[in-house]
């Protein structure tokens, strides 16, 4: 009876929170990813950082939308099948609410000074967030002290954010490295 | 049937969306536009619109808009479902995967150069946001360019607040759009 009730207790926590992150994911599916950072791995210590980031990269490297995809690996990491059915759930339960909404008066919507103010703010809250979060992980990937990543660090960063490098390249690029790295280290 | 339609569509928009975002838009534009013409280009673009300003990513949002327009609330949930079901497929089989095989030394080696990949694919993000809210229409001209002021003061006291006094993050996201609307309404911003 009692494992039952963790059980259900872990599943709530898990609906409430992919439901939260995903209706403040304002600005593309890489936002959702330090919500869910600084949720699962600082506040509920349930992932830890590097198994974070290697699920957000399968999540990446896999076909549909990011926030969706991560939410089920996440889901099933922590209560199996049925934990990443509920994840699911949370997640894609905020836009089809926002949208079956907005859908009927948009036009009006769209113009409104007020939602523009609100949606710049949340936007200028949710960059402190990721620089908050990015500072952490930057940290965490320093204390390696392997040139290798700093170099991936630096490149992915400049591919991504200057030259506009489609993910999937940038993510294929980088696991080569890494492999090769291994290999080297490996070999020596 | 309609729903089963409306799924199928949807699911092939599902498998073939591979590097996420925009990378999706043709796609979704060629099935549900040109190909099955349940919406105008017109409406395709006001979609778009709303994705942006609204949580979400954009092909779960183009299901539900256009299934509520085809099929009413059925058929938002139809083409919703059919959006993510090859996302479950496969991350189930990829998970399966990744706990049965992180720890052979070639996957640590590979997973060990995609850590700070995500990293910077995350910092690149948050700079294209950053730069977004800092360019905005209204505000101060510095070299030649129109900074908004407030929105950086901004950004410095939510960082301080994540940082210095642990506040919780949806907290900060939340209150700072509230700030930005009282200072609409005063005329700051």
């Amino acid at each position: 009876m009692k494992e039952e009730d963790k059980k259900l207790a872990t599943c709530l926590t898990l609906i409430k929170s992919t439901f939260v992150l995903s209706a403040f994911t304002i600005g593309g599916g890489y936002v959702i990813v330090p919500l869910m950072q600084k949720k699962f791995v600082e506040e509920l210590g349930w992932i830890d950082s590097e198994e974070m980031l290697d699920l957000v990269a399968l999540g990446q490297s896999m076909p549909g939308a990011l926030a969706v995809n991560t939410s089920i690996l996440i889901g099933y990491r922590v209560a199996g099948v049925a934990g990443a059915l509920i994840t699911l759930l949370g997640t894609i339960t905020p836009p089809l609410i926002f949208i079956t909404i907005i859908s009927y008066f948009y036009m009006s919507f769209r113009d409104n000074p007020i939602v523009d103010a609100l949606m710049l703010g949340m936007q200028v809250g949710v960059v402190a967030v990721i620089l908050n979060v990015i500072f952490n992980m930057v940290k965490d990937l320093l204390k390696r002290k392997d040139p290798v990543v700093v170099i991936i660090l630096i490149g992915a960063f400049v591919a991504g954010f200057i030259f506009d490098v489609n993910v999937i390249v940038i993510i294929l690029v980088a696991g080569m490295l890494g492999f090769i790295n291994n290999r080297r280290k490996g070999g020596a | 049937m309609i729903l089963i339609e409306l799924f199928w569509a949807f699911f092939k928009i599902g498998l073939f969306t591979i590097g996420g975002g925009y990378a999706s838009l043709p796609l979704i534009e060629n099935e549900i536009v040109d190909v099955q013409a349940w919406i105008t280009l017109q409406e395709y673009t006001d979609v778009v619109t709303i994705s942006q300003i609204t949580p979400g990513p954009i092909a779960i949002n183009s299901a539900t808009f256009v299934g509520t327009k085809v099929a009413g609330f059925a058929g938002a949930v139809s083409a919703t479902i059919g959006v993510v079901t090859p996302s479950i497929i496969i991350a189930l089989l990829l998970a399966r995967m990744y706990y049965k095989y992180r720890n052979v030394d070639t996957l640590q080696g590979v997973l060990a150069g995609l850590r700070p990949a995500v990293v910077a694919l995350i910092g690149a993000a948050g700079a294209s946001l950053f730069v977004a809210a800092l360019f905005q229409t209204d505000g101060v001209q510095v070299a030649g360019v129109t900074v908004n002021l407030v929105a950086i003061v901004l950004v410095i006291i939510a960082f301080t607040a994540l940082r210095k006094y642990k506040v919780d993050s949806i907290l900060v996201i939340f209150l700072s759009g509230l700030v930005a609307v009282v200072l609409s309404f005063i005329g700051i911003l």
